[in-house]
């Protein structure tokens, strides 16, 4: 007997909400398994990876803090994601969000510029910056047909090195004792915090916001509709005279402006300046957070917290079982290795099959 | 005359991850199957053929390693994308995410360790007679390795019944497979293979040319080998001259921070990159030649029913 795949005549809607919860299941027992072959004892490595970071109110402060990013990042990404254009190199667009926000920061310095109008101009240049650096792939992907996979994470590398430059060069801190990074940036010029005692700043609300105007996009829309169509089935969109190009142009710009907002976000919020690396990995994340919340801005609300509850497990694991912080890219992977094992369940159903028929 | 010597061996050497990673993943594109976790792969056949070559000492049992990790990497890849039917380019930057965050965890305590690394030939009186000399025999043997790989993928891509096969899997599946070939084991060996010849290329950097470990020290590599055959229209000379082009192009931004040029070493450091997204741009503008060239079936995934 061996087990068979059989074609579903539609899509189980069933399958497409358990699919995210198994992979969560699989991927907390693949980390049991882990844990166990480390000679750590798996109850207090879960205690230590899940529990402790969310015991304290700072802790949860932390948990919506690192969603915010992911969730606005994933958001953005959807939107193309759906319409099959794969912009990767979110994580450039963001540090060319904090390039611009940044540079803003800088360039009002001490100069009194009220934060009304400070923050918002920010964020504005964040976003515009984040567009123009998705507008190249998405600009080299209409007009020379360039695969926008590759040309997006290229651009990635180029992104990190120019901010790289920046801080070790031309914006380094002149009183920073030699340290590449830049200038602290004034108060007028951080995110509000939203709860005391933790470092929850206001990013979380435009994060939230983006959230809902994203969802209208996408159900109340014509544009959006397009979208949809063109990933579920090119060639009907094509027939129905859709334009292509316009999607690569909308999904490549969304997601450009969501990873620069974030951007923004991280350098006026927790960071307050510019550093080499201004994102542990958010861009590529949001990614996984996309999938796991089905493209769907909901789905992306819950898998951006547990993608960040697996950051803060991930630093709670190095503080408290001297366990390296990569643990986590590992267990991001997990999740989308067990995510789009399960997917099969989607569009197909398991069947035990007696023997091989005898005839095809 | 002998400078030009240098330079020659340096661009074939600064070449070689492409060249090992590239033509893996060209029989995997042959075969129909788009896997973008080249990165991943090499990465992991880095990190495995360092620990491998740290821990006894042998080099080229490091590099076996290597092969063999990046192999196991890419079943992950086989089983998700090939058995259960997912979606390739999702499940190919999973593997890539996966391998960077693995690497990383498992090369945690060799990050400064120093290894004896595989050495560039020194053959008495071969090696170091003339500039003919320099050029055939000084190189590291593992370019020599690639080489042989280049050889080998050429003939059986064109030369052996299975290489036909697996053309004719990537460009139809569902033929092949009325005709009686068995369509998912050949792209399992397929995948396979290109996962270990990423592995190698891994394994080059990490105990041949640099000899370290450090974390994501492939640096995009992975990425620019997918570009690569873009680039190559998936031919395999063609693969093996833009190889050693971006092998030239990474040399020129060493040689000329070496020469002490005004230009801040980050500003250099991104040519490679921007020269890959140029190239692609270029070659990807015929949209025909693309098109009759790129394998019918990349990316789409095949259910024998």
């Amino acid at each position: 007997m061996r087990i068979a795949l059989e074609a579903r005549r539609e899509a189980s809607r069933a399958a497409i909400l358990l699919a995210p919860l198994l992979a969560t299941l699989a991927t907390l027992v693949a980390g049991f398994v882990v844990f166990e072959a480390l000679g750590k004892d798996p109850v207090a490595a879960f205690h230590a990876f899940f529990i402790r970071p969310l015991a304290t109110r700072y802790g949860v402060g932390e948990l919506l803090l690192k969603a915010s990013p992911l969730m606005l990042i994933a958001t953005g990404l959807a939107v193309g994601y759906r319409a099959n254009v794969w912009n990767i190199g979110a994580e450039g667009q963001l540090t060319l969000g904090a390039i611009a926000g940044g540079g803003l920061a800088l360039a009002a310095g001490d100069a009194q510029v009220p934060s009304a109008l400070l923050l918002p101009a920010m964020i504005v240049a964040g976003a515009l910056c984040g567009m123009a650096w998705a507008a190249i792939p998405a600009w080299l992907r209409t007009r020379f047909n360039a695969n926008e996979i590759l040309t997006s994470l290229m651009l990635v590398y180029v992104a990190n090195l120019f901010l790289s430059w920046l801080i070790h060069g031309p914006w380094r801190d002149p009183d920073g004792y030699n340290f590449p990074q830049s200038k602290l940036f004034t108060d007028a010029a951080l995110l509000p915090n939203l709860v005391s005692g933790t470092r929850l700043n206001a990013g979380l609300l435009i994060a939230l916001a983006v959230v809902a105007i994203e969802w209208l996009f996408i159900r109340r829309s014509v544009w959006g509709f397009e979208m949809r169509v063109a990933g579920l089935a090119p060639a009907a969109a094509a027939y129905a005279g859709i334009s292509s190009k316009r999607n690569v142009w909308l999904g490549m710009l969304a997601g450009g402006a969501c990873a620069g907002i974030a951007g923004v976000n991280e350098a006026a919020g927790p960071i307050g300046q510019l550093l080499p690396t201004m994102s542990p990995g958010y861009g590529f994340a949001a990614i996984i957070v996309a999938f796991v919340g089905r493209l769907h801005p909901v789905g992306i609300v819950f898998a951006s917290l547990l993608m960040s509850l697996l950051y803060l497990g991930g630093e709670s694991a190095q503080v408290n079982l001297a366990l390296p912080s990569a643990v986590t890219g590992l267990f991001q992977g997990t999740l989308l290795f067990f995510l789009l094992a399960a997917d099969v369940l989607v569009n197909y159903r398991l069947r035990a099959v007696r023997a091989r028929p005898a005839a095809r | 005359m002998d400078t030009c010597a240098q330079l020659v061996i340096l661009t074939l050497a600064a070449g070689t991850p492409l060249v090992f990673a590239a033509l893996g993943e060209l029989v995997v594109e042959k075969a129909g199957v788009l896997n973008l976790g080249v990165e991943g792969m090499m990465l992991t056949g880095a990190v495995a053929s360092f620990i491998v070559t740290a821990d006894t000492h042998s080099p080229w049992l490091g590099v076996g390693a290597g092969a063999l990790a990046g192999a196991a990497l890419s079943l992950v890849f086989a089983v998700i994308a090939l058995t259960l039917l997912a979606n390739q380019v999702a499940t190919g930057l999973a593997l890539s995410l996966f391998g960077v965050g693995l690497s990383a965890f498992v090369g945690r305590g060799y990050i400064s360790v120093v290894i004896e690394g595989i050495k560039p030939l020194s053959i008495p009186g071969l090696s170091d007679a003339a500039i003919v000399g320099r050029l055939l025999f000084g190189h590291n043997p593992m370019v020599y390795l690639s080489l042989a790989l280049f050889v080998a993928v050429q003939w059986f891509l064109h030369r052996t019944r299975t290489g036909l096969v697996l053309r004719a899997v990537g460009e139809s599946p569902a033929s092949a497979h009325a005709i009686g070939h068995r369509v998912i084991a050949l792209r399992y060996a397929a995948v396979l293979f290109g996962g270990a010849c990423a592995g190698l290329g891994g394994a080059y950097m990490a105990v041949a040319y640099t000899p370290s470990w450090a974390e994501g020290m492939t640096a995009g590599r992975g990425w620019i080998a997918l570009a690569l055959l873009v680039f190559a229209t998936w031919k395999p000379w063609r693969v093996l001259a833009g190889a050693y082009l971006f092998g030239g192009v990474t040399l020129a931004q060493f040689q000329a921070q070496a020469a002490g040029v005004a230009i801040p070493s980050q500003l250099l450091a991104m040519l490679p990159y921007v020269a890959t997204i140029v190239v692609l741009a270029i070659i990807s503008r015929d949209a025909t030649t693309i098109r009759l060239n790129a394998p019918a079936s990349l990316g789409r995934p095949f259910h024998p029913e």
